[in-house]
């Protein structure tokens, strides 16, 4: 792992919304989560931060700041999104002006999901957003209940047709 | 020709060693300052992961027109620290950080940033600040010790401390200026929890920003030998006592920075000439009477 990956530099958009995660973000830097020990420093300049946190709504408005945000950030970077809104759009998908979740706009690396996602999901989100895919761990797979329940009735002998009954009689 | 190997081996020591001290002290001063903030902090040797966190950087021009005056800004300062603990003439240090500085400007002027050009005009403030006092200094080591020679000062025979004290008093208002640390962090601060626009550095990333930071750190260290120097009287105990004070007067700029809002420059200006002008002229004056 590089240096980049375990100190990284944020610089963090906050979007339209109800700015929560944005306040979570901040809580972050609160003495009870202080993120800074695992040396995350926070940042107002592209060129210095190494992750692009996104948190609120991503609009028409403000994606082109976003994408310029974007393109001055010095490679090695990588996009996370925090919360229901950033990730897809959240309550406000399908409003007017929207755009569903900061990937239509920038390739997102990692999202964070909650709304409004706590400090500590937002914190290891940031600790693990250069993580390769394939060093992550198999999903393990889950029954669903649902589909149990759909097979059984599928097994279960038919009703009697009206057609059988007459034959009866 | 032991004077030279002195000279050199001087010289050597402050190239390799200062940055490692520099850095540590920087880590030491995070960390101190994030206990006063009731938190943790991170590791103190995270400076230096830090500048090898921006060493992996790169973007996509190779080169900015900035890059090479930021490189003649830390060359300069690295000159200055080198004269300094080789013990060479105090006017010849000072005029080696001015240019310093200078390059400093320079560099934030020809980026194209709006927030850099305002840094630079605030780094031009506060040089205006800061110079008198510095001057003045070395007219009250030449007028106590003789000589502006740091190699004299520091073999004199008493300490400089009281009979300069007025003007200690004045670099110690100073050395936070040139620190660029609150209440005088006008154009640039390096605290993680403070500012989060930069200033001067604003355009700066990377491997320049890298650079800069190692030289912030020899100027560290340079600094906090200007203080050795008012306890220096060539004994070993002046030695430790001077050691022990620069230290105690890093930490209480440190925390100070965490104490304290940013000023305007005008009271920069004010407070830092006004402290020149009472405490350094005065010093000069009473100096002047006693010898």
């Amino acid at each position: 792992m590089s240096y980049v990956e375990k100190n990284p530099w944020i610089l963090h958009f906050d979007g339209s919304g109800c700015s929560g995660c944005g306040m979570e973000v901040q809580a972050c830097f609160s003495p009870k989560f202080d993120v800074e020990q695992y040396g995350v420093r926070k940042t107002d300049n592209p060129k210095h931060a190494d992750v692009l946190l996104i948190t609120g709504i991503v609009e028409e408005e403000n994606r082109d700041y976003l994408v310029h945000l974007y393109e001055n950030m010095a490679e090695p970077k990588a996009v996370v999104a925090v919360g229901a809104c950033a990730c897809s759009g959240g309550i406000f998908e399908g409003c007017g002006d929207v755009v569903c979740g900061a990937d239509q706009v920038l390739p997102v690396d990692l999202y964070v999901p909650g709304c409004a996602a706590r400090p500590e999901i937002i914190i290891d989100g940031i600790l693990k957003c250069f993580e390769k895919p394939e060093t992550l761990e198999e999903p393990v797979a889950v029954e669903d209940p649902a589909k149990d329940e759909q097979e059984k009735i599928e097994e279960k002998p038919e009703d009697v047709t009206e057609e059988e009954q007459d034959d009866e009689e | 020709m032991i004077m030279i190997l002195k000279i050199v081996i001087s010289a050597v020591a402050y190239l390799i060693l200062a940055p490692f001290a520099g850095g540590l002290l920087t880590g030491m001063g995070r960390r101190f300052s994030s206990g006063l903030q009731a938190k943790r902090g991170a590791s103190m040797m995270q400076p230096f992961r830090d500048v090898k966190k921006l060493r992996e950087k790169t973007s996509e021009e190779d080169r900015y027109l900035h890059d090479y005056y930021v490189r003649a800004f830390v060359f300069f300062e690295i000159v200055a620290g080198v004269a300094f603990f080789a013990g060479a003439n105090l006017l010849f240090v000072i005029l080696a950080l001015l240019a310093a500085d200078v390059f400093l400007v320079v560099a934030a002027y020809v980026s194209n940033s709006v927030h850099a050009h305002m840094g630079a005009d605030y780094e031009l403030m506060r040089m205006m600040a800061y110079c008198p006092m510095v001057l003045f200094m070395a007219a009250g080591f030449s007028m106590y010790c003789g000589s502006m020679e740091v190699r004299d000062i520091m073999i004199g025979s008493s300490m400089p401390f009281l009979p300069l004290i007025g003007i200690f008093a004045g670099f110690l208002l100073i050395y936070t200026i040139k620190s660029r640390t609150s209440p005088f962090d006008l154009s640039f601060s390096s605290d993680p929890a403070g500012k989060r626009i930069k200033g001067i550095t604003e355009a700066f990333s990377g491997k320049t920003l890298a650079a800069m930071e190692v030289a912030n750190w020899y100027e560290t260290i340079l600094m906090l030998g200007f203080v050795f120097l008012f306890f220096s009287n060539g004994t070993i105990w002046g030695h430790v006592v001077g050691a022990v004070v620069a230290i105690l007067v890093y930490f209480l700029r440190v925390f100070i920075n965490n104490c304290s809002a940013s000023s305007k420059w005008e009271f920069v200006v004010k407070i830092a000439w006004g402290t020149a002008a009472v405490l350094g002229a005065a010093n000069l004056f009473l100096l002047y009477v006693m010898i």
